[in-house]
């Protein structure tokens, strides 16, 4: 049925879009066409300090160079790998494991869901993560601490094999935001199964893998889903806690600092619209491949 | 006997999470031969003059860069309140062709790294002269691109009785009118959780401040907070420290005042 036949309709729908017409020029303006434009500028060789005319069709040079061309390129892909493979499950496990913890807790509840969930808000900022850089130099107060039981700290922030966990550390410090949700999603399970569980004799051990972990398991998926994208982009740490480089020897070089050092430290700007539209795949793909595993082991309460 | 326990073991967590805060104030308040070596967090040589010196570190007074953010902040702020607003009541409430599309394509944008198109939106806001001005940061939050915060709001708004704008639309009200009388008013929760999370993430943001703000002169908080690296040869951490505090002390003070709108935006949405 036609529904623009009715003048009250039609004018409803009038006025869908005057109130939607911010977003929508700032969805054609802002986000759609510069997508296209660094899309179309993936293929040439633009870079910022060159004038428009000297601009040429490069095919997928961008794109074959990331893979057989940039060793730097493939750290990057290396490193934020790694980052999103180690620090993604400690976090949400931590998140979890404390989220059981308070949920039991009666007293100062809200204080310590308080307290765990302010590093969520202070990590992502360039004075914390000065403060971390701090704390892991060689005469930072990890070391300190460590010598206090006579073990000789390194300067893990110039590590190679170690500047990269201490960004780990950074995020796994973060867990209180998926904590905040975690805790609500335990609300939704329903007291009456624990009980029943009990009446039927069974241990907390058993009630916890088959009451709170399929019952929690749509907000597990939920932080999943978006700890993973969020830890793919991980850019302040790095940046202040490397000094810019990603050093040492590309150790923190994650994949959004080497985005930034080729766009806007080599203007290399359509190398690095190559990089956007590659890790923009990956991400779709990641999330898509998540989304399919999701149907093995995320139980909905509807029985779907 | 467990309960003991796990209270202790959530006390020592908690003083574990805020460790390295403390430190960083306390290490604010030590002269700067003791900051290192020192893990301890008794303060017994208090002194306060790393604040006067990184205040006056930079090129212009901390106090500047702080102005500067707050302008960012606030245009921020106001941006994400008007637009998402209006998006969310056309969203909630509105019957128009092609609104599935668009708020399908609207929770897809939810998820996009600003990375993917910084690249073109910089040519593009390069092309309109306003590289080192505020406008790359405030006009995209203008045109609603923190389409989360739409999201939030739709949720929200879905959860009002619709009685009360269906009465107000027998009584001759129309959209413009049942927005601002009716839903704005009520949708008050929605609104501090979009304005305090707003201030938070901008207010930290470094990514896009850095790429535009490259005058000095204009540098916001983390910005003007970075160059305490490498423009000083002799790195003054007492200092550093000094201005690191003063620059999240905004963050903690809006976290204490707004804890229950930043709890319940998060667990309802699931937003960091």
């Amino acid at each position: 049925m036609p529904r623009s036949s009715n003048p009250a309709n039609r004018k409803e729908g009038i006025a869908g879009y005057v109130f939607l017409s911010p977003w929508l020029l700032g969805l054609m303006g802002i986000t759609a066409i510069p997508m296209l434009g660094s899309l179309v500028l993936s293929f040439t060789n633009y870079d910022l300090l060159s004038d428009w005319s000297e601009l040429e069709w490069v095919g997928f040079d961008n794109y074959t160079r990331m893979f057989a061309d940039d060793p730097h390129y493939l750290d990057a892909v290396g490193v934020t790998v790694i980052f999103a493979l180690v620090a993604v499950p400690l976090k949400l496990a931590a998140a979890l494991g404390v989220a059981l913890l308070l949920n039991k807790e009666r007293r100062g509840t809200g204080i310590f869901r308080g307290l765990f969930y302010l590093p969520s808000l202070l990590g992502g900022s360039v004075a914390l993560a000065l403060v971390w850089r701090a704390m892991w130099s060689k005469d930072g107060a990890v070391n300190a601490f460590l010598a206090l039981f006579g073990i000789e700290g390194l300067n893990w922030i110039n590590e190679p094999d170690w500047a990269l966990e201490t960004l780990v550390v950074l995020a796994i410090w973060q867990f209180g935001a998926p904590m905040v949700i975690f805790l609500a999603g335990l609300k939704q399970v329903p007291n009456e199964l624990y009980e029943a569980a009990a009446v039927d004799g069974a241990t907390k051990w058993r009630s916890f893998w088959h009451i709170t972990l399929p019952g929690l398991s749509p907000v597990i998926f939920f932080n999943l889903v978006l700890e993973t994208i969020n830890g793919f982009q991980g850019f302040t740490s790095a940046y202040v806690v490397s000094g810019g480089t990603g050093g040492p020897v590309d150790s923190t070089l994650m994949y959004t600092l080497y985005l930034y050092q080729s766009g806007f430290t080599d203007y290399e700007m359509g190398y690095a619209s190559a990089m956007a539209w590659v890790f923009l795949i990956a991400i779709a793909l990641i999330t898509a491949t998540l989304f399919s595993t999701g149907k093995f082991w995320v139980h909905y309460g509807d029985g779907q | 006997m467990t309960k003991l326990l796990r209270h202790v073991g959530l006390l020592l967590l908690a003083l574990l999470m805020l460790y390295p805060v403390l430190w960083m104030v306390v290490s604010s308040l030590r002269p700067n031969n003791e900051i290192f070596r020192r893990p301890g967090l008794v303060l017994d040589n208090l002194q306060t003059q790393n604040y006067g010196e990184g205040w006056n570190a930079l090129a212009s007074p901390f106090g500047h860069y702080m102005v500067n953010s707050s302008i960012v902040v606030l245009g921020c702020i106001v941006g994400n309140l008007v637009s998402c607003s209006m998006a969310a009541y056309a969203f909630a409430r509105l019957d128009f062709t092609g609104k599935r599309l668009w708020f399908a394509i609207m929770l897809g944008t939810i998820m996009l790294p600003i990375h993917v198109i910084i690249v073109p939106q910089y040519i593009l806001f390069s092309q309109l002269d306003w590289i080192n001005t505020f406008l790359p940061l405030i006009v995209p939050k203008v045109l609603a691109t923190d389409a989360f915060f739409i999201f939030l709001m739709v949720q929200f708004i879905r959860g009002l009785p619709r009685e009360l704008d269906e009465a107000a639309r027998i009584d001759g009200c129309g959209h413009a009118r049942i927005f601002l009388r009716i839903v704005l008013p009520l949708m008050m929760p929605a609104l501090a959780t979009t304005a305090i999370f707003t201030f938070i993430w901008t207010w930290n943001d470094f990514f896009s401040q850095l790429i535009y703000l490259t005058d000095p002169e204009m540098y916001t908080v983390p910005v003007a907070l970075r160059s305490f690296v490498d423009s000083t040869v002799e790195t003054s951490w007492g200092s550093m420290f000094a201005m690191s505090v003063v620059s999240l002390a905004p963050i903690i003070l809006a976290f204490l005042l707004g804890q229950r709108y930043l709890i319940k935006g998060i667990a309802t949405t699931g937003i960091k």
